[in-house]
């Protein structure tokens, strides 16, 4: 057989559209791109900075499963058809937690605690929120986050961030003053009831009219006797709720809080001033508490984009980054517990 | 008894529709699950409805097929290529049904709202189950890759028919007039 040039020329254009088809889909798909900040390579740096604790949440990992329900008051209802907002009750199932890889960390290692809950609404649809007790964040973009990250490795010699670059980060990202102004005076609580947990990032309420209004929410405790964690005791705060839930329910007020014509909407690291109007849409009450490893909140990824009708996210970019990162942390952590093929098998929280 | 020379009109109107749908479906899927920024959130947001329009016009389609003979092969292409597209496009029929059977179902299983647009949901069709959830996310995503590697190869193969054969294959799917020769099957 006899290959006519033509005849080259077609066999090219057909193996050269089939290569460039190949070649647009890697570089979309990110292999092509090694320096696209992926949600894979976010959530490497929580196991190279932790390391590897296959079953459980890369960040946030150790924590505790709790359930009750969210009293609607109502007095939110003008701002937003969630029907969250309604009078009534919606069961809620939620997780406290403390922020990092590690899920045997000390409880008295870090001065923030973390709130996750997931409300069941009655027609169906769901709002999830995952919340931190502090007010701020110290960035304000995924890339920065990646970069604070990376400056918090701990040095393979000392088992600690190098204090070097973690000060070298700082200094580059002059938008993290008002959380390091903030984590100063930050003392590990001795307990989750008397913490308040804030949204931090900004999302919209959308009345009957499809009004937005923009807003961050807080559950504010009810419990008064905050204090600081015992010494000396590395698990002291799931020991305190448990103590505390014999004894009764434990209660938060949801309180909104609607952002002033140019506040910050799309930017963690800024708080609004204090003077910014509130409302107080209803009482989360907890009244049960499960272990974490069998618990019903071990299935649920708390993604922040999770929002029922009536709520709305907004431009805020770690919102976007958070509900990917989550999903490739889910999906990590749920492969091992389904011990699918290639994925680490997760250690009984009893034998570790 | 005559085969017709071309494809039925829905039926190319479909085929050539979905193809440009499911590329981008592809493409989509690739690109919102390699990136942290807003693309993440924007592109999903289109992925959900566009995955279930597909599924839609899927069944349509599938029960076009099953009422209209397709044309025949050119009688002088060997045995291989024949089995090789017979196989290759029940592939991709299997594939564009069980992609966003899949997807709905993983949405199901890891306990998600499943949100198309801004207040359309579909109900869950499998239980809450982070297991199944697992395999099913893994299976959408492998299944995806062999979509792709399946579109490119077919598409590879349109183009030898059309460009190198000229045995009016390719012509059979486009719009235009030019038609294979009839083909006579019995007396
Ligand atoms: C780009 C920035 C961020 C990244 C990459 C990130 C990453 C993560 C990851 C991977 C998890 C584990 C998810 C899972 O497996 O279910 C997690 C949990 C969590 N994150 Fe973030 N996060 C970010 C920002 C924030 C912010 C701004 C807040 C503040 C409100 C926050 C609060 C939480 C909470 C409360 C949890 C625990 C949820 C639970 O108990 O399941 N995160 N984060
Ligand atoms: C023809 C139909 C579809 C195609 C070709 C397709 C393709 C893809 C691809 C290529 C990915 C990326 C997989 C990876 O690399 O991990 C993906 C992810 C995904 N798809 Fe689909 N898909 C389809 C239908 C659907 C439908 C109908 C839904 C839901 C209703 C859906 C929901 C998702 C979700 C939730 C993800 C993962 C997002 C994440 O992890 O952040 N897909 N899809
Ligand atoms: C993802 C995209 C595509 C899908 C899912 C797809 C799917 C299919 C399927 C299922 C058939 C079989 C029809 C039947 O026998 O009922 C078919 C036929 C055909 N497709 Fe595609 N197609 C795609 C893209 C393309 C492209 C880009 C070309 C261009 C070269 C092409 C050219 C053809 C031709 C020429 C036929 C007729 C084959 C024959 O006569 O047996 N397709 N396609």
């Amino acid at each position: 057989m006899t290959i006519r040039f033509g005849h080259a020329a077609r066999w090219a254009l057909i193996g050269g559209l089939a290569c460039v088809t190949v070649a647009a889909f890697g570089y979309v798909g990110g292999w092509l791109a090694p320096h696209r900040l992926t949600p894979q390579r976010l959530v490497d740096t929580f196991e190279d900075n932790a390391g590897l604790h296959p079953g459980y949440r890369r960040n946030h990992a150790k924590g505790v499963c709790v359930a009750g329900w969210f009293e609607g008051n109502g007095a939110a209802g003008a701002y937003s058809t969630a029907a969250v907002f309604a009078r009534g009750r919606t069961p809620v199932v939620g997780r406290f937690a403390l922020p990092g890889g590690n899920p045997y960390a000390a409880d008295g290692s870090v001065p923030i605690r973390s709130m996750a809950l997931r409300f069941n609404l009655p027609d169906g649809g769901q709002w999830r929120t995952g919340m931190n007790a502090m007010p701020v964040f110290p960035v304000s973009t995924p890339q920065a986050f990646y970069e604070q990250a990376r400056a918090a490795r701990p040095d393979p010699a000392t088992g600690k961030p190098d204090p070097a670059r973690l000060a070298a980060f700082f200094a580059a990202h002059p938008e993290t003053a008002a959380f390091r102004a903030w984590v100063k005076q930050a003392r590990p609580s001795a307990s989750y009831a008397t913490e308040r947990y804030d949204s931090i990032n900004a999302f919209y309420l959308v009345d009957a009219q499809g009004q937005q209004r923009a807003v961050r929410w807080a559950m504010v405790p009810q419990a008064a006797d905050a204090g600081p964690g015992p010494a000396g005791d590395p698990d002291y705060l799931a020991r305190d709720l448990q103590q505390r839930l014999a004894v009764g329910p434990q209660r938060w007020n949801l309180r909104i809080t609607f952002a002033a014509p140019g506040d910050p909407v799309d930017d963690a690291a800024r708080p609004w001033p204090s003077d910014r109007r509130t409302v107080d849409a209803g009482t989360l009450v907890i009244d049960r508490m499960q272990p974490q490893d069998s618990g019903p909140c071990r299935d649920i990824n708390y993604d922040p984009t999770v929002l029922p009708e009536g709520i709305a996210p907004s431009a805020d970019p770690l919102l976007a980054a958070r509900s990917a990162a989550y999903a490739d942390s889910y999906l990590r952590r749920t492969a091992e517990e389904a011990h699918l093929p290639g994925a680490a098998r997760p250690v009984p929280e009893a034998t570790r | 008894m005559n085969t017709p020379t071309t494809f039925h009109p829905l039926a190319r109107l479909l085929h050539w529709a979905m193809a440009g749908m499911i590329v981008a479906m592809l493409f989509i899927g690739a690109g919102m699950v390699a990136t942290v920024s807003e693309r993440h959130s924007g592109l999903l947001a289109i992925h959900k409805p566009l995955g279930i329009a597909i599924l839609l016009l899927a069944i349509a389609r599938l029960a076009l097929r099953l009422r209209h003979r397709p044309p025949s092969l050119p009688a002088d292409l060997p045995l291989w290529q024949r089995l090789a597209a017979t196989a290759s496009h029940w592939l991709l029929y299997a594939l564009m049904l069980a992609l966003p059977l899949l997807g709905w179902g993983m949405l199901s299983a890891g306990g998600y709202p499943v949100i198309l647009g801004d207040t359309m949901r579909l109900p869950a069709i499998l239980p809450e189950n982070a297991l199944l959830f697992a395999w099913l996310r893994e299976a959408h995503r492998y299944l995806a890759w062999l979509l792709f590697l399946t579109f490119v190869a077919h598409m590879s193969a349109g183009l030898y028919h059309g460009l190198v054969r000229r045995d009016g294959v390719l012509a059979s799917m486009l719009p235009s007039r030019r038609r294979r020769e009839p083909v006579v099957t019995d007396g």
